[in-house]
């Protein structure tokens, strides 16, 4: 009764306490790199698709909140921070005045939580300046069911009151089970559920690439993380 | 992760980082507007105290409330208990009403552990007599990590009843996992008969530790479970392992003093020494809140059979 998780798929034996970790140290706040493309993957964006991809984003987000005056990007981690830091920089290029940027975990705010084993918090930084009043726009990697994006809002509600929430993503894949939509798209990637939606970036994985791929077992583990 | 904490030695290294970790994740949010977290709504988290506590139960129970879960306190005083309800009984009783989570502080060691075979939820010890406080151990690394940085080779020497403190036992055999070296502190007669087991070193004269120590912690002289004459008189136990202005000059600059509390200021620490700033006292307790919710959401907030 003492030991319901069996040690060899991430339980922990405890009186004999040999530990299998739940997940590996260090690994709070820290994306683990994507070493490997998907088995049988094929490359849907290059390097330059996405960097041409985040240059429009930027573009209409100026476009669309007047000069983006008071917007401040918040990226899902892992991957949608680094997204957000590549949009600001682009957003202080184009209007010379630099815009905050930063990352909200929503770790604890999933509806799955109970579904799969305890896993490691990522790492919440919200500027100084706050959230209130702001127009704050959501960034991650891939939106699929969008239950990310609306736990992210529960999140965001407890940080404070934004005067607008916006959602950018680098790829819509479809597939929505609520109702969610983003504000701008770097691609609109049709899919099928049984597919794999994988995005590398250069600051965690060395190489910048969407990768598509098919849904075996083990690629579907590999990107759970984008999957989902 | 584990299921139940009940001992620090159930931990694994990278157990223990991942609670330090969420921790600190969670410790940062702590001067949000709104500090409540919906992840375990739904969940029911039962405090089973059969000792007095202030800051332990009380730290428990902001946890699991800033985690939306529902919180049922259970003190021995005033509850069947008095009219002699043994702890199998209690806790069949809490098991028919639902319990998730069980944190027990009991005055008999091992009480956890047998309460972990009768109850389906996850069991915390919060006090098991002499025998183990995991999350104060945690809470105390916590606050160690913040402060110095690191505690990986960090020089930490525990000083006083080592025999009765549970939280002496907890934090050598975490601190062991996590890299620092422990020195223990006493007069030979407040030392457990097989202190040479634990991996730690054993030391009688503080003075000589003082000086390569980076974090010196004071433990409660625990006249309530003392029922000896472990010393002559308090004055001179004072006088030889007490913390008092003039032995804190000898620790390096950058040390700081610990004490898990309840303090008796005057007999193991000088009450300008635990108001100094070197004193972490009113930190641990902060701390204690974080690595509580840590624990609970890490042994509650995933899936009861994992996948």
């Amino acid at each position: 009764m003492v030991h319901v998780q069996p040690p060899a798929d991430g339980g922990l034996d405890l009186a004999a306490g040999s530990a299998v970790p739940a997940a590996p140290a260090g690994s709070v706040g820290v994306g683990q790199p994507r070493s490997a493309l998907l088995p049988g993957g094929k490359i849907v964006l290059g390097p330059d698709e996405i960097r041409r991809a985040l240059t429009r984003i930027a573009h209409e987000i100026l476009e669309r909140t007047d000069g983006a005056d008071d917007v401040i990007l918040l990226g899902i981690p892992t991957r949608g921070v680094q997204l957000a830091h590549r949009l600001a920089a682009r957003l202080a290029q184009v209007e010379s005045r630099p815009a905050p940027s930063g990352s909200l975990d929503i770790t604890m705010y999933r509806d799955d939580l109970r579904l799969r084993p305890a896993r490691a918090l990522g790492h919440t930084d919200v500027p100084a300046s706050g959230v209130d009043g702001k127009v704050v726009v959501l960034v991650d990697d891939v939106l699929y069911s969008g239950r990310t994006v609306r736990a992210a809002l529960d999140a965001l509600g407890d940080l404070g009151r934004p005067r607008a929430v916006q959602l950018a993503v680098l790829v819509d894949r479809g597939h929505r089970e609520l109702p969610i939509r983003a504000d701008y798209v770097g691609k609109n990637l049709p899919t099928s559920q049984r597919e794999v939606v994988q995005v590398l970036l250069t600051e965690v994985d060395g190489q910048d690439a969407v990768v598509l791929g098919k849904g075996a077992a083990q690629a579907a583990a590999a990107g759970q993380e984008a999957g989902r | 992760m584990i299921r139940h904490l009940i001992s620090a030695a159930d931990l694994s290294r990278d157990d223990a980082l991942l609670i330090l970790d969420t921790a600190g994740e969670l410790a940062q949010m702590a001067d949000r507007p709104i500090f409540k977290l919906p992840t375990l709504r739904g969940r029911t988290v039962v405090n089973l105290f059969y000792e007095d506590s202030t800051r332990t139960r009380i730290s428990f129970e902001a946890a699991a409330k800033r985690l939306s879960a529902d919180v049922i306190n259970f003190s021995a005083k005033g509850s069947s208990v008095a009219k002699g309800e043994s702890l199998k009984d209690t806790a069949l009783t809490l098991e028919a009403m639902g319990a998730d989570a069980v944190v027990i502080r009991h005055g008999a060691s091992g009480a956890p552990h047998r309460l972990a075979g009768w109850v389906r939820g996850s069991v915390v010890n919060a006090g098991d007599g002499t025998h183990e406080h995991p999350t104060q151990a945690l809470l105390d690394a916590f606050t160690m990590r913040s402060r110095l940085g690191r505690l990986e080779g960090l020089r930490v020497t525990i000083v006083g009843d080592v025999l009765h403190s549970r939280v002496a036992r907890s934090n050598v055999l975490l601190l062991h996992t996590l890299g620092a070296d422990v020195t223990l502190v006493a007069p030979p007669t407040l030392l457990p008969v097989a202190v040479g087991t634990w991996p730690c070193e054993v030391s009688y004269d503080l003075d000589a530790e003082l000086p390569k120590t980076d974090v010196v912690m004071m433990l409660r002289v625990q006249a309530e479970r003392m029922n000896a004459a472990y010393f002559p008189t308090v004055r001179e136990y004072s006088r030889r392992y007490g913390l008092d202005g003039s032995r804190m000059a000898l620790l390096p600059e950058h040390a700081i003093v610990m004490h898990p509390g309840p303090m008796n200021r005057g007999v193991e620490i000088a009450a300008d020494v635990a108001d100094s700033a070197r004193s972490t006292i009113v930190e641990q307790v902060a701390n204690g809140v974080s690595i509580r919710m840590a624990v609970l959401y890490l042994l509650l907030g995933g899936s009861e059979a994992s996948a």
